[in-house]
């Protein structure tokens, strides 16, 4: 187990750069997540960590010792590919020992430590199998069973749970999450899903166009997010953004509530007319969707708990006085940066 | 009423059908046997009815052809020719296949359609040139003449087929196996050739059979007997002069064609797979 780390790392392909310029540290034993829309690098830079890429320029060390021209075999990173790259005539149990047979472990090691892994992954009882018998989650037990056997320097998950259904993916989440704490493995994973972001990273660098916006815990990238780029891609709904003056103002749609909700609290609040024009009620939340009074071509977003909102305080088609803390307002200049106060 | 009639003329016309493909296919064959065991009198006797046999059959053909000719010694050198020539191809086309999708990038598809375009020049053009590669050589009026020549045309077809299956083949399996401790040439031998083994046999059973129906080179490169492969010894030592020995030459076409005619029929399946699994991508 290793600490990785890049120094300004680029990556183009013919002209289009890919990863424009990373500068990242992922400690020995953390969790990181690498978030980011779809083309944002963020693969094309894993692939350069394990090096099945060659960045153009940067440095990249895992370990201590500088790797950009070591060929992945020798760098002792595991990868873990969205599609599993499980390998078709082998059986499960010659899946999980082909990383310690190139090594040339002796036979016996290689069988403690496929048991080992199987067993962690309840998957022992499926070694005979071939990968095409197998379940879409048990392909993906397989998989993390092969890239954990060999107790890589570093683990590295691409997109892992993209192909799994909605439910084995929260199950599937927490596992990894399990064996990645147990083993204290040294881990970047790869997502576009920033649910998966948010509940299994110690710390998430947030990509966009191969650059990174932020790196920082949850609870940083969601409370203060450093730009406007951030504080839409992460939350769902996203941050809700008021132009104003030369810059914006943000508030996350939780905290945009009707004002008898609100207690004045210390740092005062500040009020809103808010005109409700359409309401989704998802059972544990109510989306209320409408317009700010001098704001009427932006869309804003209230998520309110439905047990306690009266419901003549959301009806559709009126004004309704509306309010946030001022502790939870955001404030972006021109460029979209984070600024403290306008 | 007139369903069961549709129904009925739909199933007359397909049994129809595939009975003329049946005769179509199957006729060559009953006629190489049927003239092969015939008497001599029997197949010059332009009063008999040919499709039939109005003398007992006779073995005596066979007999012939194993006996005063040179065949088993033909056949000998079709085999030795053919494997020669799939052990070439095949070290040379699945390096080339394999780079050509994988490592070229856009050139890659240009390149392979470029080195398939090779395979078209038919060999009427080229043996001319050729001859004097061979005569460079020293390998005129000799067999190894023709393994030298042969992989000019098995080549680029099998660079073309392989690199069509290696491109349809999912890459993350090489690059786990790279990263799991490989080399490329470790991710090649130990993932991608087994796992393309459909591909590699159609491309065995197509070069083997091309090798094996070659008459032009064969011709031209190679005149004393003991040298010639079953194709050209059967068209050249059993006509003399205007003389045709049918039944021999029957008989030589009839054993050389069983052993493709069963290869085929017996891979059918997976040569369609490697031949479409190419194509689709």
């Amino acid at each position: 187990m290793a600490a990785v780390l890049a120094r300004d790392i680029f990556k183009t392909f013919g002209e289009t750069p890919a990863v424009d310029g990373i500068t990242l540290t992922v400690a020995d034993g953390e969790f990181m997540v690498l978030l980011g829309p779809s083309g944002c690098g963020k693969t094309t830079f894993l692939r350069i960590v394990c090096g099945l890429e060659r960045q153009t320029s940067g440095d990249l060390i895992i370990g201590g010792s500088v790797v950009n021209d070591t060929p992945p075999r020798a760098r002792g990173v595991a990868m873990m590919f969205q599609s599993y790259g499980l390998y078709p005539h082998y059986t499960v149990r010659n899946n999980i020992a082909f990383p310690l047979r190139t090594q040339r472990i002796p036979r016996k090691e290689i069988d403690g430590k496929v048991e080992w892994a199987s067993r962690l992954l309840g998957i022992d009882r499926l070694l005979d199998r071939r990968p095409r018998q197998l379940s879409g989650g048990e392909r993906q037990r397989v998989a993390l069973a092969r890239a954990l056997v060999r107790e890589p320097t570093a683990l590295l998950l691409d997109e892992p749970l993209s192909n799994l259904d909605a439910k084995l993916r929260a199950s599937a989440r927490l596992d990894i999450k399990q064996f990645q704490q147990r083993i204290g493995v040294t881990t970047i994973y790869v997502t576009h899903d920033q649910v998966e972001a948010m509940g299994m990273g110690d710390r998430i660098a947030v990509i966009d166009h191969g650059r990174i916006r932020q790196v920082g815990t949850p609870t940083e990238i969601y409370d203060e997010p450093a730009d406007r780029f951030v504080a839409t891609f992460v939350g769902t709904p996203p941050m809700n953004l008021l132009a104003r003056g030369g810059g914006c103002l943000g508030f996350r749609p939780e905290n945009f509530l009707p004002r008898d909700m609100i207690d004045g609290g210390h740092g005062g609040i500040t009020e809103f007319s808010f005109r409700v024009d359409r309401s989704e009620y998802l059972g544990s939340e109510r989306i209320v969707y409408g317009v700010i009074d001098g704001f009427d071509t932006q869309v804003i977003t209230a998520r309110l708990p439905p047990a306690h909102v009266a419901e003549e305080s959301i009806r559709p088609g009126e004004w309704h006085p509306f309010a946030v803390r001022n502790s939870a307002l955001r404030y972006f200049d021109n460029d979209g940066k984070r600024t403290s106060r306008h | 009423m007139q369903r069961a009639i549709g129904i009925a003329v739909r199933e007359v016309s397909f049994y129809a059908a595939v009975a003329l493909f049946v005769v179509l296919t199957a006729f060559p064959f009953y006629w190489m046997l049927i003239t092969s065991l015939k008497t001599n009198p029997d197949l010059y006797n332009v009063t008999n009815i040919p499709f039939w046999f109005n003398e007992a059959p006779t073995l005596e053909h066979f007999k012939y052809l194993f006996e005063q000719t040179l065949f088993a010694r033909w056949l000998l050198n079709s085999l030795v020719i053919g494997i020669c020539v799939v052990a070439i191809t095949l070290l040379a086309a699945l390096p080339a296949g394999y780079s050509l999708a994988r490592l070229t990038g856009r050139g890659g598809e240009a390149l392979g359609i470029g080195i398939f375009l090779t395979y078209l020049v038919p060999p009427t053009l080229l043996f001319l040139p050729l001859s004097r590669i061979v005569a460079w050589f020293g390998l005129q009026n000799s067999m190894w003449s023709l393994v030298l020549v042969y992989p000019t045309f098995t080549i680029p077809f099998c660079t073309w087929l392989l690199m069509g299956f290696f491109k349809a083949m999912p890459i993350e399996i090489e690059e786990a196996a790279i990263v799991d401790g490989c080399s490329r040439l470790g991710a090649f031998v130990k993932m991608v050739i087994p796992l393309s083994l459909p591909a590699i046999l159609t491309a065995v059973i197509f070069t083997f059979t091309l090798t094996l129906q070659e008459f032009v080179y064969a011709l031209t490169f190679i005149s004393s007997s003991a040298q010639k492969p079953v194709t050209l010894g059967v068209a050249t030592d059993l006509i003399r002069g205007d003389i045709f020995f049918w039944g021999e030459i029957m008989a030589g076409a009839l054993i050389a064609s069983i052993p493709v005619a069963i290869a085929y029929n017996s891979f059918l399946d997976r040569f369609i797979e490697g031949i479409t699994g190419g194509a689709v991508k």
